[in-house]
């Protein structure tokens, strides 16, 4: 199944949003996510099911103004 | 006061575009900035800026006061203040929804109705906005109790823009924190916020690309100071005429025999 996780296509096993996260390399780290645009909390990442062509977005703290 | 939590300091400082985190950790020290704002970006699985940023943000143990930098429309400004809120623990967030690319002025409808939809969702909105009276009453009603006129452009370091304007919003919301967001470049515009009666500046560029970044935030902290100073020193009215300062009764006549 391809997602799109911040634009860039990776193929991942149907599931949820939580064992994406992990395959991807974010495991335990401090970071937000949201999918097609609405922001999912991180309690919720283990619910949230991933389906063909989902745009996962993953974000972590940066210098801002 | 912002949002019931007192500071100490009334200098907000900026994050970004420092030369390196070590420049920005004695910066904020010599600011003696008690909050600092930050932001949140996309960040691969290998990544580790924001990993590293977050420590060091963490081992400055201040409250942070992350934004919403970039976002143009009302669902990205909320969706990233959920994001903020989670990542950062606080429900802070510094709202900005811009309107346009080349001067990052605030879209102000689309900021209220943000302003309106976080502040219902429990969040304490420091609203970047621009110096207009209306727009600022809508803000406050949407729940919003800091302000945050810009002086100028983002990064544009023009000082106070319209000071009429700005003196009218004070004199316009005696008991709301204002706080001057974005557009200085040198203290002296920082003191005239003050001297204004505004609560607090905040800054990042004119700190963060100074030629001595350090020392350009020592000397943005003594200007705050000295400019809050004067405002409740009461300064004197300009007048046009000369007003001789040294007493003329008691001068000996010696000329004109």
């Amino acid at each position: 199944m391809r997602i799109f996780l911040n634009d860039d296509a990776h193929d991942v096993e149907a599931g949820t949003l939580a064992a994406a996260l992990e395959r991807l390399g974010f495991g335990g780290r401090k970071i937000a996510t949201a999918v097609n645009g609405r922001f999912v909390p991180a309690p919720s990442r283990e619910t949230v099911k991933l389906a063909e062509g989902d745009r996962v977005e993953v974000v972590a703290p940066m210098q801002g103004g | 006061m912002f949002y019931g939590v007192k500071l100490g300091s009334r200098l907000l400082l900026g994050t970004a575009r420092y030369p390196s985190p070590a420049i920005l950790e004695a910066a904020i020290k010599a600011s003696k900035a008690e909050i600092v704002t930050v932001s949140l970006r996309r960040e691969s699985g290998k990544g580790k800026a924001g990993q590293s940023f977050w420590s060091f943000i963490q081992a400055t143990g201040l409250r942070v006061l992350p934004n919403t930098a970039g976002c143009h429309s009302v669902q990205e400004a909320v969706q990233t203040a959920h994001m903020a809120r989670e990542l950062f623990d606080t429900k802070w967030i510094k709202l900005e929804v811009i309107g346009d690319s080349d001067t990052l002025q605030p879209d102000v409808f689309g900021l209220v109705e943000a302003a309106r939809i976080l502040s219902e969702e429990g969040f304490k909105v420091f609203p970047y906005t621009t110096e207009d009276l209306i727009v600022c009453e809508r803000l406050v009603e949407a729940g919003c109790r800091v302000l945050m006129p810009w002086g100028a452009p983002i990064g544009s370091a023009r000082g106070l823009n319209n000071v009429y304007g700005l003196r009218a919003l004070r004199a316009h919301f005696p008991d709301i924190p204002l706080v001057i967001d974005a557009g200085l470049g040198v203290p002296s515009h920082a003191a005239a916020a003050m001297e204004l009666g505004y609560d607090a500046v905040l800054l990042n560029t004119a700190v963060a690309e100074a030629g001595d970044p350090v020392e350009m935030a020592r000397a943005f902290a003594l200007a705050i100071e000295a400019g809050r100073a004067a405002f409740i020193a009461r300064p004197l009215e300009p007048r046009d005429m000369a007003v001789p300062s040294t007493p003329v009764i008691g001068k000996a006549v010696l000329g004109g025999l």
